[in-house]
């Protein structure tokens, strides 16, 4: 690709992004009504003087603390001024002094965020000091020290708030920049001998811009509400009609004349609501969100969709005789595009003291097939089946507080990635702990008694150093010994294991598969062993169960299914196993075509 | 965790330093002849030389600087130009008023937004997530003042429940005293308790996804249970915001004091700059400056408790 060619590429990627977020902001409701809303304020201010029924500075002293009438629709001030034509002027001061905040902040925030973001170094550093230190001065202390100084100039008081907004500004301008500093297209561009200048400019700018307009919504308002406050601290030219002086001579007749501190509270709240309701109806556009699906809507898309496939599996024992059934198993997604079916209808169980492995290449199914019989499922999720038998009794009526009272008990779970899994803010100790004490109800001396004991029995030879240790001091094989100690905490009778290795060095890999082995022959646990690695199911499973694509596409005990597999993605996946690191560059390799 | 809390120490006197000196040279450059603001516009000249040289301002700018600052470390602030009081004693008194409205404002976010957040964070997509999502949108936007304006007419003026103006110290009465800063401390922490919760909301969602949330669940721990061990991680964010916000509070109650007649810093800044007093706002700006780096240090000792990798490393 030439550097053109990227150019291109990118310009209408971007001029797509641009003008389908503009429209989608037209057509969102919280988009087009304050943004209409907001159009008719700056006509106000822009056309004050056509519209104001009358000069905001005459004085007509028969009008002073007049009510609502015909000559004055919305009375007179206290001197006897137009309360009308002094708000619609107002509108004007309003909008003029917010553009003069929004100006300053954006030419200083914007360009030295972009700077700091894409050469870092001294500048970067010195830049986000000078940034912090802006966000720790009380602004309002130094703005009445210029406005005392200036003698109350408007303009100049409007700069300085607007140097106190440069913060979000430099913070937004410089994280975006960071961002896309890193993407691949921008290395292209500079490999490409591409000036750095001409990249911002063409590139950077480009994806700083949403988050800035959004920012500059947000400050718009913020910069309204402190101009009002600095008039209404009596501060500027009385000359000059202001919300805020008006909400101040409003507030000292409040008890008597509340109207007129209701016109001008009303108009700046609604100018500043409008502001931010279109900053935010931006941002929720700008974001991609992932949508959630009721329960109840799940049950209904996942049984419409049902007679699509029949289901796979087949139970090989009595649903009493056996410590896990699962009988027509399917789970639902919601996704962004809409609910996607990733596991078809899969029949499957272990008997006590089994040990059972679901094998399977990414995305075939395995791992949700066993966040299902845990009913731990992410909250995009669902599972509907018909029937769960866990430990002879059928659970699939069973409300979410009693499935999860079968956790830590019935069903122990060892996961795939052991510092991801550990709590990093609490010990060790802690994590084995609280479990032993809430749900098995030790005291506190037996449960730090019962752990230490666990963590020797995985392996572990110095128990007390290892309580004390947060997750990120200990290594990984080290995690994973810990966590199996947690699952095996509660004696349970089926241990359920998600790729319990493939997260370890291989060396590491080999003793805690031997661990698993020892602990579920001590115990006489059934084990669930999920993994994409035929050399572990040749190492400790009875039975094996294959799965592609949300289907079990076969499944017998270990020997045979060595012996003669029936399946050719069996064959594959044997054939990848064979050679551990080969295999599964192989297994990638064809990954890839397939998807590609 | 020593180095870290050292080099934090360093980082805010460096702070203070540099703003203190900003803000002399500031106020010296705008208030350029502070005797004029002083003494009115009936003064003669030789009684505003008179004050002038009373006061020091005909030496050179530097030399009264460093005058105010070997002053300031021994923190001797001076006494005021306008009523050549002390500075110190002066702030011992307003202090107090601002800091009881601004820690009890503090209180009510940091209360009200955890809540809030671990409510809708916890569950979000549910009506109650959105009539705050909604709520939220506006109530940070609107500055401090005119809510305040909003809750005098209507809990003060209208339903009396709430004296509008006026401030009654602890000592006098401690129920009047709750009564005085309610409504002001309400006003200022309704813009901060949105901005916590929705932190604490997005900070609660991201930590749910976290694979260890399902192991806890895995060992049978309950939701409550459970619910905790995400509060922990998730709350760095909301007590960022916490930190961040206290600096806008007292931006805020300049403002905010005014409209309830309380006698604090903040009617001391609008009088002090009114009158070109600029020994006194110095104090007023150094004070603050410490509060803000006091908070900030309080912030990263919290902050190590809870994320062990900072107090370890």
């Amino acid at each position: 690709m030439t550097t053109t060619d990227i150019r291109v590429a990118f310009d209408r990627a971007a001029q797509k992004r641009r003008s389908s977020l503009f429209r989608r902001f037209l057509r969102h409701p919280g988009g087009y009504i304050p943004l209409a809303i907001f159009v008719l304020i700056v006509l106000v201010g822009v056309f004050a003087p056509l519209l104001a029924p009358m000069d905001p500075n005459f004085v007509d002293l028969a009008a002073a603390k007049a009510p609502p009438g015909s000559e004055h629709l919305l009375g007179g001030d206290s001197t006897g001024r137009d309360i009308l034509s002094r708000l619609i002027y107002g509108t004007r001061t309003t909008l003029w002094g917010a553009l003069i905040t929004i100006i300053t902040a954006l030419v200083i925030g914007v360009p030295s965020g972009v700077a700091a973001g894409y050469f870092g170094g001294t500048f970067d550093r010195v830049a986000t000091w000078i940034s912090d230190a802006l966000q720790s001065i009380p602004g309002m202390i130094i703005l009445l020290v210029v406005a005392a100084g200036s003698r109350n100039n408007f303009e100049l008081l409007m700069a300085t708030v607007g140097v106190f907004m440069v913060p979000g500004y430099f913070r937004i301008a410089r994280s975006q920049t960071l961002a896309v500093r890193s993407e691949p297209y921008i290395d292209a561009a500079r490999v490409s001998g591409l000036p750095d200048g001409r990249i911002i400019f063409r590139h950077v700018i480009r994806a700083v811009y949403p988050p800035v307009i959004i920012q500059t919504a947000l400050t718009a308002g913020i910069a309204m509400g402190m101009q009002a406050g600095l008039q209404f601290l009596g501060i500027g030219d009385s000359n000059v009609p202001s919300w805020g002086a008006m909400m101040l001579e409003g507030f000292r007749l409040m008890l008597t004349y509340p109207l007129m501190l209701l016109w001008p509270s009303a108009a700046l709240g609604l100018t500043i609501a409008v502001l931010a309701i279109m900053g935010s109806t931006l941002a929720e556009l700008v974001q991609v969100r992932t949508p959630r699906v009721s329960r109840r809507r799940a049950r209904a898309e996942a049984a419409a969709t049902a007679p699509r496939h029949p289901a796979t599996g087949r139970a090989q024992h009595t649903a009493e005789g056996s410590v896990l059934r699962v009988e027509n198993l399917r789970v639902v997604h919601a996704t962004p595009t809409g609910e996607t079916e990733v596991v078809h209808g899969v029949t499957l169980d272990v008997a006590p003291g089994e040990v059972v492995g679901i094998v399977g290449e990414s995305g075939s199914g395995k791992s949700q097939t066993v966040f299902s019989v845990l009913d731990l499922l992410p909250s995009t999720g669902r599972a509907v089946a018909d029937a769960i038998w866990v430990g002879g009794t059928d659970v699939t009526k069973a409300t979410p507080k009693q499935r999860q009272a079968l956790l830590g008990r019935e069903i122990g779970y060892v996961p795939q990635e052991p510092m991801s899994n550990l709590d990093p803010s609490y010990t060790i100790g802690h994590q084995l702990i609280e479990p032993l004490r809430r749900t098995h109800g030790l005291r506190r001396s037996e449960a730090e008694e019962q752990a230490r004991a666990m963590l020797v029995r995985v392996g572990l030879t110095e128990p007390d150093r290892v309580m004390r240790s947060y997750p990120h001091q200990v290594s990984g094989g080290m995690a994973q010994r810990v966590l199996i100690a947690g699952a095996i905490a509660g004696k349970p009778s089926l241990l359920v294991a998600d790729e319990p290795t493939t997260a370890l060095d291989v060396t590491v890999q080999a003793e805690v598969l031997e661990l698993l082995r020892e602990l579920q022959a001590e115990y006489g646990m059934a084990l669930l062993i999920v993994t994409h690695n035929f050399g572990v199911v040749a190492d400790i499973c009875d039975r094996v169960i294959v799965m592609r694509g949300g289907d079990i596409v076969e499944s017998g005990p270990v020997d045979s299914l060595f012996a003669a597999p029936t399946e050719d993605y069996t064959r594959e996946l044997i054939a990848a196993s064979l050679d551990e690191a080969e295999g599964r560059a192989e297994l990638d390799r064809t990954r890839i075509e397939a998807t590609a | 965790m020593l180095l870290f809390t050292a080099k934090r120490v360093l980082s805010g006197i460096l702070l203070l330093v540099a703003v203190s000196i900003g803000t002399f040279f500031l106020a010296h450059l705008a208030i350029s002849d502070p005797t004029a603001s002083l003494l009115g516009t009936t003064a003669s000249p030789a009684q505003q030389a008179a004050l002038a040289e009373k006061i020091g301002l005909d030496r050179p700018l530097l030399v009264q600087f460093w005058d105010w600052l070997s002053h300031a470390v021994l923190l001797d602030f001076g006494v005021s130009w306008r009523n050549f009081q002390p500075v110190g004693a002066q702030l011992a008194i307003k202090v107090p008023v601002t800091l009881s409205v601004v820690t009890f404002a503090t209180l009510i976010t940091a209360v009200i937004g955890i809540a809030f957040g671990m409510i809708t964070g916890l569950r979000p997509g549910t009506w109650f997530d959105r009539i705050i999502k909604g709520i939220s949108v506006v109530l940070f936007a609107l500055p401090g003042f005119w809510v305040s304006l909003v809750l005098v007419m209507w809990l003060a003026v209208q339903l009396k429940w709430f004296p509008a103006v006026g401030y009654v110290p602890p000592t006098q009465s401690v129920d009047g005293w709750l009564r005085s800063i309610t409504l002001p401390a309400i006003s200022l922490a309704l813009g901060g308790i949105v901005a916590v919760s929705e932190q604490l909301r997005n900070a609660v969602i991201a930590q749910s996804r976290q694979d260890w949330v399902r192991t806890l669940r895995s060992r049978g721990l309950s939701a409550t249970r459970v619910n905790l061990h995400i509060l922990r991680n998730a709350s760095p964010a909301a007590l960022t915001v916490i930190a961040l916000m206290f600096v806008g509070l007292l931006s805020g109650a300049i403002v905010v004091e005014q409209i309830f007649s309380l006698p604090g810093l903040g009617q001391l800044t609008n009088q002090s700059s009114q009158n070109g007093d600029i020994p006194m706002l110095l104090g007023i700006t150094v004070i603050s400056i410490v509060f803000v780096i006091l908070i900030n240090l309080l912030l990263d000792l919290v902050l190590g408790w809870i994320n062990p990798k900072v107090r370890v490393a």
